[in-house]
């Protein structure tokens, strides 16, 4: 699962990292966001969705994306 | 003026693994009644007559701020007493605690300077008619606005709400608690220090009112306040 803060609401973690960029000479950055990345390994697929509502998430504040990868 | 012989209410303030401020908040409980602490992993609340939700640091903060405290079964049981009426207070980790189980509206972010600060704030109370702030002000008859001064400290205190949250939660009078004009140090918006639910009786905030409860350690006992209000609202319903 990939978090990241809502569209909108202040990110003062992104904005630090795009402060922080251009002192290191890399120019032309824009919109820095920081959210995290979730591992895990489930049977059950279908518990992914109420997994992310209940507690991986906060869905007031954060969307989430789910990517399914097969061993 | 209490009768003696009148049995005094009873507190229960949660203490999970991670907690550090339940001492404070019992210790702050018990000036104006009795208090017990209650282990997270006991669904009994023991019969208490109102809750206190510490601050500290609940299994961590990991993944965020009050998220795994919130299925705890001693948290499992104050949802269940919140929605039979009875008296919740969440104080910091607590408030965030408080609204990762949705009895509150809104979250806490991290502080908008990225820091964890700890300072003495002045709040504002807003409403002086609830069960969590009627010890404010002049008391009954009295002022409708009273100034507190507490201390914070905190690095997950941003208030957020999206605009309509806002705006039902403005409307509704459940803002009890703001930030002073200049003390608004952690970006939360509207300036929002403590709120309330719509029925009344769960209410969160972020400065910690039992660590202000005897002038002889920083100089304010207006923390008590709150605790005093809790009193005064659970003996009237009592009576």
């Amino acid at each position: 699962m990939l978090i990241r803060p809502k569209a909108g609401i202040l990110d003062p973690q992104g904005e630090a990292v795009e402060r922080a960029l251009p002192a290191l000479g890399f120019t032309g950055v824009e919109n820095v966001h920081v959210g995290r990345l979730i591992e895990l390994d489930v049977e059950e697929e279908s518990q992914i969705e109420s997994m992310c509502e209940k507690l991986l998430a906060n869905p007031l504040v954060e969307d989430y994306e789910v990517e399914l990868l097969t061993r | 003026m209490r009768r003696v012989w009148a049995p005094l209410m009873r507190f229960g303030v949660l203490r999970f693994p991670g907690s550090c401020d339940e001492v404070d908040a019992l210790a702050a409980a018990r000036r104006v009644g009795d208090a017990e602490l209650i282990w997270h992993a006991d669904s009994d609340l023991g019969g208490a007559d109102a809750i206190v939700v510490p601050g500290g640091f609940s299994y961590g903060d990991y993944l965020r701020a009050g998220a795994i405290a919130r299925f705890s079964p001693a948290m499992e049981a104050v949802i269940e007493f919140a929605h039979e009426g009875g008296l919740v207070l969440g104080i910091c980790n607590g408030f965030q605690v408080l609204c990762e189980a949705r009895l509150l509206p809104g979250a806490l972010l991290p502080n908008a300077n990225l820091r964890f600060t700890s300072r003495q704030v002045h709040l504002e109370v807003v409403h002086t008619d609830t069960a969590f702030t009627r010890a404010c002000g002049a008391g009954a008859g009295g002022p409708a606005t009273d100034r507190l001064s507490i201390p914070a400290k905190h690095s997950w205190g941003r208030y957020y709400a999206g605009e309509d949250t806002l705006a039902a939660i403005e409307d509704a009078g459940q803002v009890l608690l703001r930030y002073a004009p200049g003390e608004n140090f952690n970006g939360s918006l509207r300036d929002i220090a403590g709120v309330r639910n719509a029925e009344g009786n769960v209410f969160g905030l972020m400065p910690h009112p039992e660590h202000a409860v005897d002038e002889l350690l920083g100089g304010s006992s207006d923390g008590l306040k709150i605790f005093e209000s809790m009193r005064l609202a659970v003996e009237g319903a009592l009576a």
